[in-house]
């Protein structure tokens, strides 16, 4: 009794379990378990570092991201009409208007955004200046002066200005007075590809720019005590008219936090099968370690050790490696955070907040967690190692059924990815989709192993060999096949697919596809446009009127949000409409159902409805829909929908009517045109002439937009490359555990007369065979993805591109062949008797 | 009969084999010199411990030796690198293993044909396919190791020794794993195919009872060469 109280001390099991640690680290016993660990954990804590710093920078800065505690905002001046509501509550109000426009000066224009601001902006935030470009920025609580801009250091640079100098916008000339180096409520760059004007709300009007119908956005900021606000956000929730929006602190988060918390779940979703790998690896390894200590747990049971004293032994042995790996793991999650941090720098303006110790807990309860739970199975049969063992080692084993633990396991991995990415539907639907997807895998790599095993008869030694070592260990072949498959895959999704993908998107845009569009033409400079650019060799430019309408009732109904649940219905509900007028359907338009107008339908409230948007809403044939333009509503009937290729850049709409209805309402103008660089640098002279008038630059935001999409998937391939890793951490443990086999074999073949080339030749065969079947389902399962994401998500016709599957089946071969053989050069060197003497295994 | 008439097949020269150790260099074996002529049967007897699989695995070039060298059918062992000396045991020796050795992802059929693979012996499968009939294995061609009892992965083992026809047959404590009726019947087997083929064969062993069917003991211990016993066996004898 007294000797197992003593057994059981705290400080026997700790001196006794850092001894074992020690000796099996000696033994090279340890490695692929620390080194599955410590991917596992880098992997999770560099994405949950991120993660955390986006997180709690976005929460920091979200009042500031609006510039007030709650926005109401339109794209009507009538925004302005609760201005006095808000001050009889006692709260703060400012009030800007943003528009894009073009500025004029040392005879260069330029795209601008615009931004009117009153004297009291912002409410929450500070705007900072500097009074040269890369000079040092101060906070200032003034805003412009009337006549003053403070612009961007970007706009400085494009049109060689200097502070002091003047720049046209419409109307009016300005002095650039500041540099414009922060502003709370911009969000993010993602989308802004013009630089930034800041001009006194009062100097608006005298720019002639607020044309009727321009595309402006009018907000109302408001700020006060926080209980207050909410009741009064409650209070207007239900006044609010159509194209009226309120942002909150929650809902005031730009498109950038949408691409940012994208790129955090992929991240997050990278990170989880990097860990459920490198679990594989760790699992594999327990196996081997665990079935060597047999002999070591029959003699301490011999020596009188009790059962629980084993597996308390073996079980701190194993947390200790956890704290060391999770350490190790935990450093380099902080080194590989950075690294992301800095691939995705373009996309972050805001300065994140340093990282903070909740990865550290989540990196060190993953690193302990997966030890224990795909460790703990094989080391509790060591517990049940009967002492006899000491004399007959043929004594059996009772094995320990894993599965209940390992899905106890994947349970809780899933539980510590929900804690990070927050959302247990994608946590749920991903992980479903890995297993439906590894399982499908799994199946294939069997059929293959079994038509493998078929030509087993038809080669020649050495590859016999390779094939039988394959389809002897099916289980471990299979795992192997999947797991660095699913790496392989990922990698060749990430970087060939993509490319391929965008590839063939912009191979499906003619080479005259529109460059520009021009928008904000008034009716009476039509005529004028048109001739513009007639006169400089652009023929068929095609102006379309666009009149705003907000949708008020559907078949006599309101038309409400909370009839929707689709989010996209909610939005289209509550944005203004454009609402054109045509004879006849654009060419790239193609009738879906109903007949389009004849001359004698002209001047009928009729309506033509994109066919996906009718869908969304729910709207079928003759349904009435009732717009309200410009004070009047009238009742349309839908007679048509159409199919529109929004791809191709030309100007479309959701909604069209018949000539003779809108004529008489408020209309400005807008068309697409393809301008090569010399009518390019004409431009200047049409914004001369018309001054109201916009032109966006589309080259400029499509690159724009694939630069952000190589950013983003620049940073997730970085992650996936831990998947890789995790992969060949799979491929290591496996050939570890098959060592003392493989030593064995080789030494038979080497006594029976095989020369090491041989040897070579079957271990060769053997990766070769693995990696090359890893490859090609990685190719195929890739290929398939791409095809699928191209027909159901991106919507074009996919040309499928069976060189990805050879990359696939050369990478694979490539890299499991090498490190293959590199794991096995150990057994190549042993003289065969030491193998032999030690016998079968 | 003897080996006064027949030429000499394996000899050993001062051979000695050391390892070192953290206590040490240990002696395995040390100044061993003896000869053994073709188509004897020779035993190399001994406790556990006193080199007899030592010099087993020196004497089929498993091993290399650290003092002196071994002929065999006049060739050095030491000039051969470790390639060289596969070669020659693919084409001259055979081994049986007290443990089997059997390939465990190899077939019966296909444990016996690899070294006719391996010495790119023509028809491999169809002198396998004669042999494993000769050892009684003819119904059980296409079971795997672990689908054979002990003896039966005996007989495979033989058939397998036997498939290249080797001049030569190493067998390491045949019978050690085997029950005394089985191991009779496969040393029976053993001998036979020994007669049949006219090989040389060299077996440690530590049964003194086995050991008296050979033509020649040499007698070990601790690494020592203590008798080289030439004289006919009472059993050999009485075969006679």
């Amino acid at each position: 009794m007294t000797k197992a109280r003593s057994d059981n001390g705290i400080f026997f099991l700790w001196q006794n379990s850092w001894r074992m640690l020690w000796r099996d680290w000696r033994g090279g016993e340890l490695n692929i378990l620390a080194i599955g660990l410590v991917i596992a954990v880098t992997s999770i804590t560099a994405v949950g570092f991120f993660t955390d710093r986006i997180e709690r920078g976005l929460k920091l800065q979200s009042a500031e991201l609006i510039g007030a505690d709650l926005v109401i905002t339109s794209g009507m001046p009538s925004v302005n009409n609760y201005i006095e509501d808000v001050r009889a509550y006692g709260f703060q109000v400012a009030t800007t208007l943003q528009f894009r426009s073009i500025a004029l000066a040392n005879q260069q224009t330029q795209l601008v955004e615009v931004k009117a601001v009153s004297e009291t902006y912002p409410l929450r935030g500070v705007l900072r200046i500097s009074d040269t470009p890369f000079g040092d920025d101060q906070v200032t609580t003034d805003t412009p002066a009337s006549g003053d801009v403070w612009v961007e250091a970007r706009l400085l640079q494009l049109l060689k200005l200097e502070i002091g100098d003047t720049l046209r916008l419409g109307a009016s000339t300005f002095t650039l007075r500041k540099v414009l180096r922060f502003e709370p409520d911009r969000g993010g760059d993602l989308f802004s590809v013009a630089p930034r004007v800041l001009m006194n709300r009062a100097d608006v009007n005298a720019t002639g720019l607020i044309g009727v119908g321009a595309l402006v956005s009018y907000r109302v900021l408001i700020s006060g005590v926080r209980e207050d606000i909410e009741h009064y956000r409650q209070a207007i929730n239900h006044r609010l008219r159509k194209g009226e929006q309120i942002l909150s602190v929650e809902e005031g988060r730009p498109e950038l936090n949408v691409a940012l918390q994208r790129a955090q779940q992929f991240l997050g979703l990278a990170a989880l099968i990097s860990v459920l790998l490198a679990g594989v690896a760790v699992a594999t390894v327990a196996y081997r370690f665990a079935s060597r200590h047999l002999d070591t747990s029959a003699m301490l049971r011999c020596l009188g050790a009790s059962q629980t004293t084993i597996i308390r032994l073996f079980a701190m042995e194993m947390l200790w490696l956890a704290l060391l790996a999770s350490t190790l793991g935990c450093l380099l999650g902080v080194l590989t955070q950075f690294v992301i941090t800095e691939l995705l720098d373009q996309l972050v303006i805001a300065k994140l907040p340093p990282p903070s110790f909740k990865a550290v807990l989540l990196g060190y309860v993953t690193g302990i967690v997966m030890l224990t739970g795909f460790a703990l199975p094989p080391l509790l049969s060591l517990r049940r190692v009967p002492p006899l063992r000491v004399l007959r080692k043929d004594v059996a084993v009772r094995s320990v059924s894993g599965w209940f633990v390992y899905l106890g396991v994947v349970v809780c991995m899933s539980l510590l990815l929900y804690w990070q990415i927050g959302d247990l539907e994608l946590v749920g639907t991903v992980l479903g989709g890995i297993m439906m997807s590894l399982v499908m895998l799994a199946v294939a790599a069997y059929l293959l192993i079994r038509v493998l095993n078929r030509l087993r008869g038809r080669v020649g030694v050495a590859w016999r060999f390779g094939l039988a070592n394959i389809s002897r260990r099916p289980v471990s072949s299979i795992i192997q096949i999947v797991a660095f498959g699913l790496g392989i895959m990922v990698l060749l999704l990430l970087s060939v697919v993509r490319s391929d993908l965008l590839d063939n998107w912009q191979g499906s845009l003619p080479p005259d596809a529109p460059n520009y569009f021009v928008i904000n033409v008034q009716p009476d400079q039509v005529e004028g446009v048109t001739e513009y650019f007639k006169q400089r060799g652009v023929v068929n430019t095609r102006l379309y009127p666009m009149v705003r309408a907000r949708l008020v009732e559907v078949n006599g109904k309101p038309a409400r949000t909370s009839d929707y649940d689709n989010q996209r219905a909610k939005h289209m509900i509550t944005r203004e409409f454009n609402l054109s007028w045509a004879e006849n359907m654009q060419i790239d338009n193609t009738l879906a159902s109903g007949s389009w107008w004849s001359r004698k339908d002209f001047g009928k409230p009729l309506l033509s409805l994109e066919s996906r948007l009718s869908k969304t809403l729910g709207l079928h044939l003759n349904d009435v829909i009732s717009f309200e333009v410009n004070g009047t509503v009238i009742d349309f009937t839908l007679t048509n929908l159409r199919d529109v290729d929004w791809d191709t850049f030309n100007i479309n709409f959701f909604t069209v009517v018949p000539p003779g209805v809108l004529e008489s309402y408020p209309a400005n103008w807008v068309t697409s045109v393809y301008l090569n660089a010399e009518q390019r640098q004409q431009l200047g002279q049409l914004v001369s002439e018309f001054p109201n008038v916009t032109l966006i630059d589309v080259d400029v935001i499509m690159q724009r937009v694939r630069g952000i999409m190589d950013r983003v998937s620049l940073a997730v391939e970085f992650i996936f490359l831990f998947t890789l890793m995790a992969g060949l951490a799979v491929l290591y443990a496996a050939i570890q555990s098959s060592q003392d086999e493989r030593r064995f074999e080789n030494a038979v073949l080497r006594t029976l007369g095989a020369s090491r080339k041989t040897l070579m030749l079957g271990l060769f065969a053997e990766f070769s065979l693995l990696g090359a079947l890893s490859g090609l389902l990685a190719g195929l399962s890739a290929t398939l993805l791409a095809w699928l994401l191209a027909v159901t998500v991106f919507k074009f016709e996919y040309s499928v591109d069976f060189t990805v599957v050879l990359i696939g089946v050369l990478s694979g071969t490539i890299i499991v062949v090498l490190a293959g053989l590199l794991g096995t050069r150990s057994v190549l060197s042993l003289p065969p008797i030491q193998s032999l003497r030690e016998g079968q295994a | 009969m003897l080996s006064g008439v027949s030429p000499v097949f394996v000899e050993a020269r001062h051979l000695g084999k050391q390892v070192s150790t953290r206590e040490g260099v240990l002696t395995l074996l040390n100044d061993i010199n003896f000869t053994i002529n073709v188509g004897t049967s020779v035993a190399i007897l001994g406790a556990s411990g006193s080199g007899k699989t030592t010099l087993l695995g020196l004497l089929a070039g498993l091993d290399v030796p650290t003092q002196g060298e071994v002929m065999i059918d006049n060739h050095n062992l030491n000039d051969f690198d470790e390639d060289g000396r596969a070669s020659l045991r693919a084409e001259m020796v055979g081994f049986v293993f007290q443990n089997f050795q059997l390939l465990q992802g190899l077939t019966a059929l296909e444990n016996v044909m690899l070294p006719l693979e391996l010495a790119q012996a023509p028809h491999p499968r169809k002198t396998t396919e004669q042999l494993l009939n000769r050892v009684g294995l003819g119904e059980r061609i296409h079971h795997y190791p672990n689908q054979l009892s002990g003896g039966e992965q005996q007989r495979c083992a033989i058939a397998r020794a036997f498939s290249t026809q080797p001049r030569c047959l190493f067998a390491d404590e045949p019978t050690g794993n085997l029950d005394s009726e089985t191991g009779k019947r496969i040393i029976d087997l053993l001998f036979e195919l020994n007669a049949e083929q006219g090989t040389t064969l060299i077996m440690a062993t530590h049964d003194a009872q086995l050991s008296q069917l050979c033509e020649q003991r040499l007698h070990l211990d601790a690494g020592q060469l203590v008798i080289n016993d030439l004289s006919a066996s009472t059993a050999d004898a009485s075969h006679d």
